[in-house]
C-alpha cells in the first residue's frame, strides 16, 4: 500500500496528474470508499486492501471530463472494464494514468457470518493473512481468507492487466470453482424450475437500480429505465412482469459488452445473484461464435457487433 | 407478563393467522424481509436486521390506488378502497417501530393519507426487543431503547424462550385470543435481559454519536457547506439507501398502462433519482451533489425544522449496512462533528 501512495505522491507532486482515484478509509477496515486525492496531504486516508473491491473504472468516464490527467488504481478485472469503457468511447485514455494494482482477491464484509463485527484484520494488502480475525461485539472469530470472498474471485479472470501504464504489486491466484458451473446448474432446470428460481431471485428485487448504476457496461447517459417517454419507467415492481424485464433488459443490453466484473452481484442489497444472467449470455457467446472475453483488447471484433456469413443463426438451425 | 416456549412460535403464528393477516419476518431466497405468514413460510425472527424494514407494511413499495378502463367509448374508474380488515406486525424491532412515529408525521397531518391511516388503524404491532445489537445501529442516538421498544405488545427472546408484554388496548385484545398459548411469567428473566442489551449498546461505536451540529438550525448553516462535496464523490446515485430506510416517505404516482386503460399506483420514490421531484420546468436539483445533500439535510434540518425538532432518521444502519459505496449517515454526522462548522 505504501507504494501506491509513494506512487501518487510523486505523480500528483510531479503535476504529471491533477488527481488521483483510489479508496479512501473508512470507520472500520471493511467500509473503505472509492475516493478522489487531489493532495499529496489528502493521501493520508488512502487506502488499499481486501475490502477495496469497488471497480474504480466507470468513474474514470466522468474523470475524464474533468481538467487533467487522474491516476487511477485498476486491479486486474477492473482494468478489463476500462479497457471495455474505451472500446466504446466512453473514457479518454489520454486523460488516464492507469497503474495496475496487484489483487489477493476481495472481501465482503456481507460474506462475513458474524454477529456484531467491530473490526477485521488480516486484508492488508500486499501482505495478507489466510485467516481473517474478527473482532466482533460477542467475541472474536476467525474466517478463512477465501471464505469471505467475493464470488467473482473464486472464478477470477486471472492476474494480468489488459492495460496499464505501469504496474505495482503481486496477484494470488484464487480460482477455486468453475466460472460456469452455476449457469449450467440452471440450464439443467426444467422451464419450470427456472421460472420458480429466478422468480424467487428477482422477487426480491427493489428496483433500487444499483446494479445497473454500479456497472461499468451501464454508461447510457440516460437510462431508458429512467425516461419519462416509456412505460418502462418504473420505480417499483409494480407486477412480476416488470421486475422481470428490468432485469432481462438489462442483461440483454449489456450482451457481449459485459467483462463478468460481478460488481451488480456485489453491490445488491437484496443479495440476487444478478452476474448469473450475464454469464449465461457469456457461455453462450462462446459456444455460438467462440471463445470471447469482453474488454481483453481494443481490436478484436465483438461477436454481436459483428457479422460474418458463417455466424452460427440460432433459431434457425445451425446453432 | 406472558411467555411461550420458542419451539412453540408456529402455532402461535398460526392461532394470529387464523383470525387476521400476519406478517413478520419471512427468510426467502437466502434474505430476511417481512412478508405474510403461510404454512411454509421460513419466519426468522432471529435476523436482527430485515432487508428492507417494515415500512412496506403501512405503507408498501408500491400499491394501486385506482384503475382506468376504457369501456364501450366511456371510462370506468374502479378505486383501491383503503384496507379495512385487522392485521397484526410480529417482530418488529424498535427503531422500525419509531420510524412509524416518523411516517405519522407526514401521512396522519392534513391532509391526512387514507390509505396509511386505515394501516395504521387496523395493524397490531407485537414488536421485539434487540437482543445482539449490531455495530451498524445507533438507535439510541435518536431516543430508542431497543431494550424496551414501543409496541401494542412488546416481546423479548430469552434463550428458548419468548416474553410476551401486553401494553395498550389493542395489545390486550391480542393477547387475549392467545391465551391458551400464552403462559404466566415473572419479569425478572426480562429484567435481566433488558440489563444485557442496555449494556451492549453502551459499547455500540455509534450509539453516542453527537447531533449538535443538526436540528432545525442546521437548514441555514449547513447548507453551503464545502464538505457536501468531498461527501458525495462515491455516491452512484442509486436508492438503496432510500429503498432499505425506514422512515424514508417520498413516493411518485404512475401510470401503467394496461392495454386497455390505467392502472395508477404510487411507488416509493428515492431523492438519489435524477427525475426526482422533476417538474414541467425541468428539475430544481441538478447535480448528484445537490440530491445527495438533500437526503441528510431532509432527515437531520429539515425534518426537525418542521416537526417539532423530531429527526427522521432513527439510527436503524441498514443504510450503513447496505451502501455500496460505503457511504452513510453516520459518516456524514461525523464529517460535520469533525469539521467544527
Amino acid at each position: 500500500m505504501q507504494e501506491l501512495i509513494k506512487k501518487a505522491k510523486a505523480l500528483l507532486e510531479s503535476g504529471e496528474v491533477a488527481r488521483v482515484l483510489g479508496w479512501k478509509k473508512g470507520e472500520y477496515e471493511y467500509d473503505p470508499e472509492p475516493a478522489f486525492f487531489e493532495t499529496a496531504e489528502s493521501l493520508k486516508d488512502f487506502v488499499y486492501n481486501g475490502f477495496c473491491g469497488a471497480n474504480l473504472s466507470k468513474y474514470m468516464i466522468e474523470a475524464g471530463k474533468k481538467e487533467g490527467k487522474t491516476l487511477v488504481f485498476l486491479k486486474p478485472c477492473d482494468s478489463y472494464s476500462y479497457n471495455q469503457l474505451l472500446r466504446e468511447h466512453r473514457v479518454d485514455r489520454e486523460k488516464a494514468y492507469i497503474v495496475g494494482v496487484g489483487c489477493k482477491g476481495k472481501l465482503a464484509v456481507s460474506k462475513i457470518p458474524f454477529e456484531g463485527i467491530l473490526n477485521i484484520s488480516g486484508s492488508e494488502y500486499p501482505d495478507a493473512a489466510e485467516t481473517l480475525t474478527v473482532e466482533t461485539l460477542y467475541g472474536t472469530q476467525t474466517i478463512a481468507y477465501k471464505d469471505a470472498m467475493l464470488e467473482r474471485c473464486h472464478v477470477c479472470k486471472g492476474k494480468e492487466h489488459v492495460v496499464y501504464d505501469e504496474l505495482i504489486g503481486e496477484s494470488a491466484d484464487t480460482v477455486d470453482a468453475d466460472r460456469f458451473a452455476e449457469v449450467e446448474r440452471i440450464e439443467a432446470m426444467s422451464p419450470e424450475e427456472k421460472f420458480a428460481f429466478f422468480q424467487s431471485e428477482l422477487s426480491k428485487c427493489i428496483r433500487c437500480n444499483a446494479c445497473r448504476n454500479v456497472c461499468p457496461a451501464c454508461s447510457c447517459r440516460k437510462c431508458v429505465f429512467d425516461s419519462t417517454a416509456f412505460d418502462s419507467e418504473q420505480k417499483a415492481n409494480t407486477t412480476s412482469f416488470e421486475e422481470k424485464m428490468f432485469h432481462i433488459i438489462r442483461a440483454f443490453h449489456v450482451a457481449g459488452r459485459c467483462t463478468d466484473c460481478g460488481e451488480c452481484s456485489r453491490v445488491c442489497p437484496q443479495g440476487i445473484p444478478l452476474h448469473l444472467f450475464n454469464r449465461k449470455f457469456i457461455k453462450d457467446i462462446n459456444a455460438l461464435y467462440g471463445e470471447y472475453q469482453a474488454g481483453s483488447d481494443l481490436e478484436s471484433k465483438a461477436p454481436l457487433t459483428n457479422f460474418t456469413t458463417e455466424d452460427a443463426e440460432p433459431g434457425v438451425g445451425r446453432g | 407478563m406472558y411467555k411461550i416456549k420458542k419451539e412453540n412460535l408456529n402455532a402461535l403464528y398460526a392461532a394470529i393467522a387464523a383470525v387476521n393477516d400476519l406478517f413478520l419476518p419471512v427468510k426467502a431466497a437466502g434474505q430476511t424481509n417481512f412478508g405474510l405468514y403461510t404454512e411454509n413460510a421460513e419466519v426468522d425472527i432471529d435476523t436482527l436486521k430485515t432487508v428492507k424494514s417494515g415500512k412496506d407494511i403501512f405503507f408498501p413499495q408500491s400499491e394501486t390506488l385506482y384503475q382506468v378502463r376504457r369501456e364501450e367509448g366511456k371510462f370506468a374508474i374502479a378505486g383501491e378502497a383503503p384496507r379495512q380488515t385487522p392485521f397484526v406486525v410480529f417482530g418488529i424491532r424498535g427503531c422500525d417501530v419509531k420510524a412509524l412515529a416518523v411516517l405519522d408525521k407526514v401521512f396522519l397531518s392534513d391532509p391526512i393519507d387514507s390509505y396509511y391511516a386505515a394501516r395504521r388503524q387496523m395493524g397490531t404491532i407485537v414488536s421485539l426487543a434487540c437482543g445482539k445489537p449490531a455495530t451498524s445501529c445507533f438507535c439510541k442516538v435518536f431516543g430508542v431503547d431497543c431494550a424496551e421498544p414501543e409496541g401494542d405488545v412488546v416481546t423479548w427472546l430469552v434463550g428458548e424462550e419468548l416474553y410476551w408484554q401486553p401494553k395498550t388496548k389493542k395489545g390486550e385484545q391480542l393477547t387475549e385470543k392467545l391465551t391458551s398459548l400464552l403462559e404466566k411469567a415473572d419479569e425478572a428473566a426480562v429484567e435481566a435481559e433488558q440489563a444485557a442489551i442496555r449494556a451492549i449498546v453502551e459499547k455500540l461505536p455509534y450509539a453516542n454519536l453527537s447531533l449538535d451540529k443538526w436540528g432545525a438550525a442546521a437548514a441555514d448553516a449547513n447548507f453551503d457547506s464545502p464538505i457536501w462535496e468531498e461527501l458525495y464523490k462515491p455516491c452512484l446515485a442509486c436508492g438503496t439507501c432510500t429503498f432499505v430506510c425506514p422512515t424514508c416517505q417520498c413516493y411518485d404516482i404512475k401510470d401503467y398502462t394496461t392495454g386497455n386503460g390505467i392502472q395508477r399506483y404510487r411507488c416509493w420514490d428515492s431523492c438519489m433519482y435524477s427525475d426526482f421531484t422533476m417538474m414541467a420546468h425541468g428539475n430544481n436539483r441538478t447535480s448528484q451533489m445537490q440530491r445527495f445533500r438533500q437526503r441528510f439535510m431532509h432527515k437531520l434540518a429539515y425534518f426537525p425544522a418542521n416537526n417539532q425538532g423530531m429527526f427522521s432518521c432513527v439510527g436503524c444502519g441498514r443504510c450503513v449496512d447496505k451502501c455500496p459505496s460505503h457511504l452513510n449517515i453516520v459518516k456524514v454526522i461525523k464529517a460535520f462533528e469533525k469539521e467544527g462548522v
